[in-house]
């Protein structure tokens, strides 16, 4: 990314007097993992691009709370969850947007009855929307034209919260040449990163779950696979990995995506 | 008139047994805690009707959706003449609503080609899961009882239907010989062609004519007081169950309430804490289950479209959701049973996390939604997986101890991994 470009937080900005008209929630992957900083500078590279004046909490923000949820652990989620909504409301944040579909869910369908109410989105419904205003326009030669592309869809974008088109919406832009997997949209098949499954040993069985799913995508001959989640980033890349297949199947974020197709 | 007092017998003895056992099943929902599912009516009736009278979420899977729907619509449509069959029962009347004319007629002859279409579907079914051997038709949860359970079922369907059509051949040759009480009515497109294979005799036709009004009456009054033992119940359940759908996205999970009283005692000093002990968190047993989870159990009808969806259960980990409602229902039956012996439920030892759901099970569990989104019948075996590892985490510390290790980061630096919470803008800054 341009090694100057800043990325204020919401203390900064109020600081001088200033609010976010839009606050990215970067999440503990877009943290930390090493694979999902690159998405997360990706999108802020987006938001910079279009001029959305957004910020970061930095250090202020903690997990949602999600994993511990999932493994049944609801004291601390709950208090994760009422941390947070501490800090967001102290902020008067009003509208989130998320890199992980886990954020996303949990931000937008589980807090509300905790007292903490958002406009919640994920980037993949952010692009889209930027794309319908025609702010962003993936350039005429991008790399991606003529590619075969495939989207994995996330259970907690899709199923979970039935976001099925805006992912697809900013693939169709590309002027790719798109195919689904034989198991998509509300049939998706998990990566196998849910319900906490990203932080334990899988139970024994006869075949790991990522390596499942990517025997779809090995099926449908994508070059491409979009993801839209740092987990099922994680999961995807270690299933080509297993297969042996990193000349042929490449796995990259929407956002990523996007930023290469404009050109940011 | 002694057949006619015979009918009248069997009839009220089949509906008060059915009545029974019907009652016992709603007690046993009742066991189940609250949970408001009232809301909105407009939209659950519409859920209802889309879902379960209009078949939507079969469609998945077109074969089996068209075959269920000639057994479906056959089922609803030809019980309109379980109407006339009960008055002729009654009254010792020859096809009473006759009088209908040509309308009569052809109510008859749809009845006739649905039965048909009944029958041919049964026997497709009955291929499927013996001959075929379709996986998730026979899968290590279905061995024993639920196996022979479904065969059962299809059976006792081709024979009612060939009862059916048999008495239908039989009153169509009086009704041509004629012979007095027989007069002619109806129209009977499929049983004229079994006419050939009746004897000529008025004696014998009246005597396989009674003999397949008969047979046909007493079983589907024994097949309808076999619903309340059997996996079939979903043919009544599928309405209500679909009714009281969750209606939020299924990535939402409930906020347990006792838990928020704690957690915002604990942020805030000031507020006192929670009054009231809260007397178990999460499920160990059915009891802690909602009525809907429990509605869900009995409505199951181990069709295993949940299991073949599972990327568990695909990847051969023992989940199985199916088997997550084969087993709530199970200890249902059990407990409630355990009620009824003692006036009131004594501790037998047994829970359904354990005794009967492994706690491999839950733990393999991705949250994916796909059992939830495959159920035809809108049954959620997710939240009962989640309320079990709620209990084995909250009342047993009980875990994976890569996530007890996991929570132990959250609560000391905010995030699943051993990363300082200072850290977590690093990324801006390279």
């Amino acid at each position: 990314m341009e090694n100057n470009l800043h990325i204020p937080t919401v203390a900064e900005l109020l600081a001088n007097g200033e609010s976010p008209a839009l606050l990215f929630w970067v999440g503990c992957a877009g943290s930390f993992d090493e694979r999902a900083k690159r998405i997360t500078r990706d999108i802020c590279k987006i938001l910079h691009h279009v001029g959305i004046k957004f910020a970061i909490l930095g250090t202020e923000e903690s997990c949602t709370g999600d994993p511990a949820k999932r493994a049944g652990n609801e004291f601390v989620f709950q208090m994760q969850a009422m941390m947070n909504i501490q800090v967001l409301d102290g902020y008067e944040i009003k509208k989130i947007v998320t890199a992980c579909p886990h954020c996303f869910n949990t931000l937008k369908n589980e807090y509300p009855s905790l007292g903490g109410h958002y406009e919640v989105i994920h980037h993949t419904q952010l692009i889209q929307s930027l794309i319908d205003e025609g702010k962003l326009k993936p350039s005429d030669g991008n790399e991606f034209k003529g590619k075969k592309i495939t989207y994995h869809d996330p259970c907690y974008l899709g199923r979970a919260n039935e976001v099925y088109e805006a992912p697809r919406k900013v693939l169709e832009a590309l002027d790719a040449d798109l195919v689904e997997l034989k198991r998509c949209r509300s049939n998706g098949l998990c990566c196998g990163a849910g319900g906490a499954q990203m932080f334990k040993e899988p139970e024994s069985g006869k075949k790991d779950i990522n390596v499942e799913r990517i025997e779809d995508v090995i099926e449908s001959n994508a070059n491409i696979v979009a993801a839209a989640c740092p987990f099922c980033m994680t999961m995807l890349r270690d299933g080509v990995k297993v297969k042996e297949k990193e000349q042929e199947i490449q796995v990259l974020d929407i956002a990523e995506i996007t930023v290469r197709a404009n050109k940011l | 008139m002694i057949s006619q007092l015979l009918f009248a017998i069997v009839l009220i003895a089949a509906l008060l047994l059915f009545y029974k056992n019907a009652s016992k099943i709603y007690q046993n929902i009742r066991l189940g805690k609250s949970v408001n599912r009232f809301d909105n009516p407009s939209l659950r009736m519409k859920t209802m009707l889309l879902v379960a009278f209009g078949q939507k979420k079969m469609f998945k899977r077109p074969i089996p959706a068209l075959l269920h729907l000639f057994v479906y619509v056959g089922f609803i449509i030809i019980n309109i003449e379980m109407i006339e069959i009960v008055v002729d029962g009654l009254f010792g009347t020859h096809r009473v609503l006759s009088f209908f004319g040509g309308i009569y007629d052809f109510l008859i002859a749809s009845f006739e080609i649905l039965a048909f279409t009944v029958l041919i579907s049964c026997l497709i079914f009955l291929i499927r899961r013996n001959i075929l051997k379709l996986k998730r038709l026979n899968q290590a949860e279905l061995n024993n009882w639920p196996k022979t359970d479904a065969n059962y079922i299809l059976i006792a369907e081709i024979l009612l239907m060939s009862a059916f059509l048999f008495m239908n051949a039989a009153d169509l040759k009086l009704q041509s010989l004629p012979a007095e009480h027989y007069t002619p009515a109806g129209s009977f497109p499929i049983s004229q062609y079994l006419v050939t294979l009746l004897p000529e005799t008025i004696s014998s036709l009246i005597l396989i004519e009674r003999f397949s009004w008969w047979f046909h009456i007493v079983g589907v009054l024994a097949f309808m007081n076999y619903l309340p033992i059997s996996k079939h119940l979903h043919i009544l359940l599928a309405f209500p169950n679909t009714y009281f759908s969750n209606l939020d996205p299924k990535g939402k999970f409930e906020n347990m309430e006792s838990v928020t009283a704690e957690v915002k005692a604990m942020l805030d000093p000031s507020l006192p804490p929670p009054s009231g002990e809260v007397s178990r968190f999460g499920v160990k047993d059915v009891q802690d289950l909602t009525w809907k989870n429990l509605l869900d159990a009995y409505t199951c009808t181990e069709c295993g479209r949940c299991t073949a969806a599972c990327p568990a259960n695909i990847t051969g980990k023992l989940l199985s959701p199916r088997k997550i409602m084969m087993d709530t229902r199970d200890r249902l039956e059990e407990v409630g049973k355990n009620i009824d012996k003692n006036k009131t439920y004594i501790d037998d030892g047994k829970s359904l996390i354990d005794s009967f759901i492994r706690r491999e099970e839950i733990w393999a569990c991705t949250s994916c939604n796909a059992c939830v989104e495959q159920c035809p019948v809108n049954i959620n075996p997710l939240e009962i997986i989640m309320g079990l590892r709620q209990y084995a985490i909250m009342e047993e510390s009980q875990a994976p101890s890569s996530i007890n290790n996991m929570l132990g980061n959250l609560e000391n630096n905010g995030a699943p991994w051993k990363y300082a919470q200072a850290d977590r803008a690093n990324w801006t800054q390279n």
